[in-house]
């Protein structure tokens, strides 16, 4: 229990998060929503650790959310680049149409 | 005590129900533009969170760092590609209808999965403190210090890849 609240709800919580995004990496055909849906799944693992450090009473689980963090501002950073990369050469990021990898 | 929950149960189901209601419209909504917002209104919810489990540093951070930076890079990237229209090509239904079902599928594993963690009957020791910026920063900069450092190379390293990637040519 935090404040009140059981453990049980923030994994569901966050499960329920996670399902979303997962479900707009597989639904959606724009690179960039697909990216944004990947940015949610991030942030629902955040909220897990930050739940189960305020239960353990234990500092690591945030210092490692804040280096997830900052690894996603560099994610993004680099993947916005290259997603701009590909619309100035091809004209499109629907991933049906970027499938040169496939064959 | 409202209907038998005190004031801190009732926030979090408000707030849990907005960021999956919000959650829900990211996934939905047919114009990018509005994908971004409700993404942003996502990430405030989740800072709302941050704030009910006392990690005051993180819901700050999150909210400067992900709503301030991070969907403002989105929405200028959008903008930059001309993606403000409703009529985008969808995926076929079929694809969207399995998507779902792999979706419910796996939620239904993880539920499953986390059922059984009830027992273990963890219970948080007093008022937790650790959330606060003094003490995050004392734990940040004495255990974790090396990590620390090389997060700022990791995002130097970013920098110059993004600006290498995103020129015109490379000579």
């Amino acid at each position: 229990m935090i404040n009140g609240i059981s453990i049980n709800y923030y994994l569901l919580l966050s499960a329920v998060l996670f399902i979303i995004g997962a479900v707009g990496v597989m639904a959606r055909r724009n690179s960039i929503i697909i990216f944004m849906c990947i940015e949610l799944m991030l942030n629902a693992v955040n909220l897990l650790l930050v739940a189960f450090s305020t239960l353990h009473n234990d500092a690591s689980g945030q210092v490692f959310v804040f280096f997830i963090m900052a690894v996603a501002a560099a994610e993004v950073a680099v993947g916005l680049a290259i997603l701009s990369m590909i619309y100035r050469n091809v004209k499109t990021i629907d991933t049906d149409i970027l499938s040169n990898l496939k064959n | 005590m409202l209907l038998g929950y005190t004031i801190t149960q009732w926030l979090f189901g408000i707030l849990s129900f907005l960021s999956i209601m919000f959650g829900l419209m990211v996934v939905f909504s047919r114009n990018p533009v509005n994908s971004v917002l409700y993404l942003v209104l996502t990430f405030f919810c989740i800072a709302g969170h941050y704030l009910l489990l006392n990690a005051q540093f993180l819901a700050v951070v999150h909210i400067v760092v992900y709503a301030g930076a991070i969907m403002v890079l989105f929405l200028f990237v959008i903008m930059l590609m001309d993606l403000n229209h409703d009529n985008e090509p969808q995926k076929t239904w079929l694809t969207k209808i399995i998507a779902g079902i792999a979706g419910g599928m796996l939620l239904c594993v993880l539920v499953g999965s986390l059922k059984g963690s009830e027992q273990l009957g963890i219970s948080q020791y007093g008022s937790s403190q650790i959330g606060m910026v003094k003490n995050l920063g004392k734990v940040l900069f004495s255990e974790f210090l090396f990590p620390f450092e090389i997060a700022s190379i990791l995002l130097l390293a970013a920098l110059v890849g993004s600006i290498m990637i995103g020129k015109k040519e490379i000579k």
